[in-house]
């Protein structure tokens, strides 16, 4: 039976890998903000077949608050799979006129995962296994005008994942780098939905799948990783004058 | 994501209030009215408040319990029957009804009361529902059930989205042996064999005839299955076909329909008795998502009629005969004998008699003229057209189909309204 921990369950993409767990019987730890989302939650994922689900209600954003937090996560004992799939987005146009904003969407996306990253990667040094995944973003691969405040978060967070996999792996431990792009969620309720968006169904499933092989890195749906290839390569002289 | 009606068949723009959360619901504030709405397989506008908000409820996709014993489920009102029977399927459960597609949201199915190939053993989906969670616009979350809140109860199913907001409900489920149905289809001619059949069909548990309505001495095939004993399944592809954009409008015509018609006629055209899927025995048009597209940009519409058993023959052979002489081709026909059970809805659509849904292209003035011919037979019987599919209907005419509409507008939500409520009342009360 799989234990996996799952940092912001209220996300929905996370909701959907935790139910595919479940549907395996795993049991699972989950964490996120609010109480009462937890309790639906832990009802949700108890129908699905998880043999066992306890939560805790944490605010990431608060560091203080973390080495408790990842003393709760190993106090049942050794952890199979941690996936961090919080995040915010911020307003890219917000963040441009108030400095705080954008700081929050850096401290959010990036320095809280960075703190919660560095005791659970020792917890699992540990333990001599495990496989840490991480929702990061297509935004992180090249910083657009339309959202960088986001993209430098994720961007930044895709570096720091790249030296902990280098480092993890003599340890027998897995990283692995989730670059989606659009999904429909509530995170993108506001935007107009084209032919590009996927559900966050057979996102997680992408998701399951890349945990379940130990990759490195995924794209997902796969075809982001040939539409990123592209923008990455157009030289800077170029992109900057474009409107992305 | 775009949030029209399954018929596509006129443009409207709303304000979007997606809901993710059952805790903490905030409706909108401000003057325009509130409407539900699901995955928006109503053909026309019951699931549609042009200029005003619609509350898209597919975030509220949660499960509460399952209870395996006794066969109850509890979900969040926007989770798909499709959702529900990967669930439950496997472990040795299904729907009590269920549509002729699995792409309905729970809170969908309550508010249209949907029925299926099994009410005249069953009755409507509103029959199995023990309660709900009702979410009204002054911001009261009232539990309804047979005993607490009974009014609203009875108002909401078949309510038509216009009673608040239903957040999460309850219901029983069937027990099954396992995933496949034991399916008998017989090619029929004439209306007369078609009560034959469905007379002599009564102990089976899902019964339901195709006619070809461009055919004036009528041929069909007439299908009726119950659960296999079976628990092994099929093997069956889950690979789904979709029509990615519009066609052209003169893809679907007349020749066309006809040549569809008559290859599916052939193909059933023997008797026979198999064990199939559940999937192809009740979502046969599934497979295909998004096949409404094949009607092209000014969509189509049904009509769906109940005429009361008394007067069925007769008047289903007059109004078979006045579509088959408009020419106005139908692409998709259905017969169905409703039974007596009644459901706790009050506007509940069906009623012991027979039903027909027919499709028909979007020809302007002309497919409404027929519809309100239609309208006229089927109002002199005291039968009705079902709002889950309808695009056109009058304020007389509905006024007389649903007589109860008096009783109704005590319960409607002040701040719900939709296009359908507010065409068939007129504007105002
Ligand atoms: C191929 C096909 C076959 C069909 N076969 C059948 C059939 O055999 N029998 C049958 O009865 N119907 C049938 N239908 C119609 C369909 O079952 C109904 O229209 C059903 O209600 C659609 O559900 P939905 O979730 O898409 O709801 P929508 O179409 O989005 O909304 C329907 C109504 O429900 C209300 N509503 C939705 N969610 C809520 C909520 N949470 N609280 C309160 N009100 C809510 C909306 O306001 C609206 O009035 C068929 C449709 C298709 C496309
Ligand atoms: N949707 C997309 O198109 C897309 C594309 C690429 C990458 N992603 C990434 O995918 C991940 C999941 O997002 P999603 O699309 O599933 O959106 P989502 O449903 O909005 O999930 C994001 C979740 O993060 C939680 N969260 C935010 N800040 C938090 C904090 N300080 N502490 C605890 N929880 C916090 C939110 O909790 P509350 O519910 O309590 O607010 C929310 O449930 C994110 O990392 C996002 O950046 C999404």
């Amino acid at each position: 039976m799989k234990k996996i921990a799952i940092l912001g369950i209220t996300s929905a993409i996370a909701l959907e890998v935790a139910r595919l767990y479940a549907k395996n019987g795993a049991s699972l730890l989950i964490a996120g903000r609010d109480e009462q989302k937890l309790s639906l939650l832990k009802k949700d994922l108890t129908v699905f077949g998880a043999s066992d689900v306890s939560s805790y209600a944490i605010d990431f954003a608060y560091l203080e608050n973390h080495t408790s937090f990842v003393e709760w996560l190993w106090s049942q004992g050794e952890l199979d799979c941690v996936l961090i799939a919080y995040g915010i987005l911020g307003n890219q146009e917000d963040c441009e006129k108030k400095c705080e904003l954008a700081l929050e969407v850096l401290h959010v996306n990036f320095i809280s995962v960075v703190s919660l990253l560095h005791r659970i990667s020792q917890k699992m040094i540990t333990q001599k296994s495990g496989n840490i995944a991480v929702i990061s973003s297509v935004a992180g691969d090249r910083g657009r005008q339309s959202n960088f405040y986001y993209g430098a978060s994720k961007g930044a967070l895709n570096i720091f994942l790249q030296g902990l996999r280098n480092k993890l792996h003599p340890h027998g431990i897995s990283v692995l780098t989730i670059k989606p792009g659009f999904v429909d969620t509530p995170m993108t309720a506001h935007l107009k939905k084209g032919f590009l968006f996927a559900a966050s169904a057979s996102v997680a499933k992408g998701i399951y799948r890349a945990i379940e092989k130990r990759k490195d890195q995924v794209y997902l749906p796969v075809f982001w990783g040939f539409i990123m290839f592209v923008i990455r390569i157009v030289p800077e002289k170029i992109f900057k004058k474009l409107k992305l | 994501m775009s949030y029209d009606s399954w018929g596509r068949n006129y443009q409207s723009t709303h304000l979007i209030h997606p809901i993710f959360w059952k805790n903490n619901i905030i409706y909108p504030s401000g003057p325009e009215t509130l409407l539900p709405y699901g995955m928006g397989r109503s053909y026309g506008d019951v699931c549609q408040n042009p200029e005003e908000w619609l509350l898209p409820t597919r975030g509220l996709n949660r499960f509460i319990h399952f209870d395996r014993e006794q066969g109850v489920l509890a979900c969040e009102a926007g989770v798909s029957f499709d959702e529900i029977l990967s669930l439950i399927v496997p472990k040795g459960y299904f729907l009590p009804v269920t549509p002729g597609t699995k792409f309905v949201t729970v809170g969908g199915a309550i508010a249209n009361d949907i029925h299926g190939k099994n009410h005249h053993q069953k009755g409507t989906f509103g029959c199995y529902v023990t309660q709900f969670e009702l979410l009204r616009s002054d911001g009261q979350l009232l539990l309804c059930s047979p005993d607490e809140n009974a009014h609203l109860f009875k108002a909401t199913i078949g309510g038509l989205g216009l009673t608040g907001l239903i957040t999460w409900a309850e219901f029983k489920l069937q027990k099954i042996k396992g995933p496949l149905i034991d399916c008998e289809t017989i090619p029929f001619r004439g209306l007369h064999s078609f009560f034959n059949l469905s007379e002599e069909s009564k102990d089976y548990e899902y019964t339901v005839a195709w006619i070809d309505s461009l055919s004036l001495d009528l041929h069909g095939v007439f299908f009726r299955g119950n659960h296999a004993q079976e628990k092994q399944s099929l093997q069956i592809s889950k690979k789904n076909l979709a029509i990615p954009f519009n066609f052209p409008s003169w893809v679907l015509n007349k020749h066309l329909v006809r040549c569809f018609n008559t290859s599916y006629s052939w193909i059933h055209s023997r008797r026979k008795k198999h064990l199939v899927s559940y999937e192809p025995f009740f979502y046969p048009l599934d497979r295909i998502l998004n096949w409404n597209k094949i009607y092209g940009k000014k969509g189509f519409f049904q009509y769906q009629c109940l005429i009361p058993k008394k007067d069925a023959f007769n008047i289903l052979s007059e109004i078979l005969k006045l579509i088959a002489k408009s020419g106005l081709a139908s692409f998709l026909s259905v017969l169905k004998e409703f039974g007596n059970i009644s459901s706790p809805g009050l506007m509940s659509f069906p009623r012991e008699g027979t039903t027909l849904a027919m499709d028909f292209s979007n020809y302007d003035q002309k497919t409404l003229d027929l519809f309100n011919e239609l309208d006229q037979i089927v109002s002199s019987v005291h039968g009705r057209v079902y709002p889950a599919k309808d695009a056109h209907m009058s304020s007389v005419s509905f006024q007389n189909f649903f007589p109860e509409w008096k009783e109704f507008i005590n319960f409607v939500d002040p701040r719900f309204s939709s296009g359908f409520w507010r065409r068939v009342t007129g504007g105002g009360l």
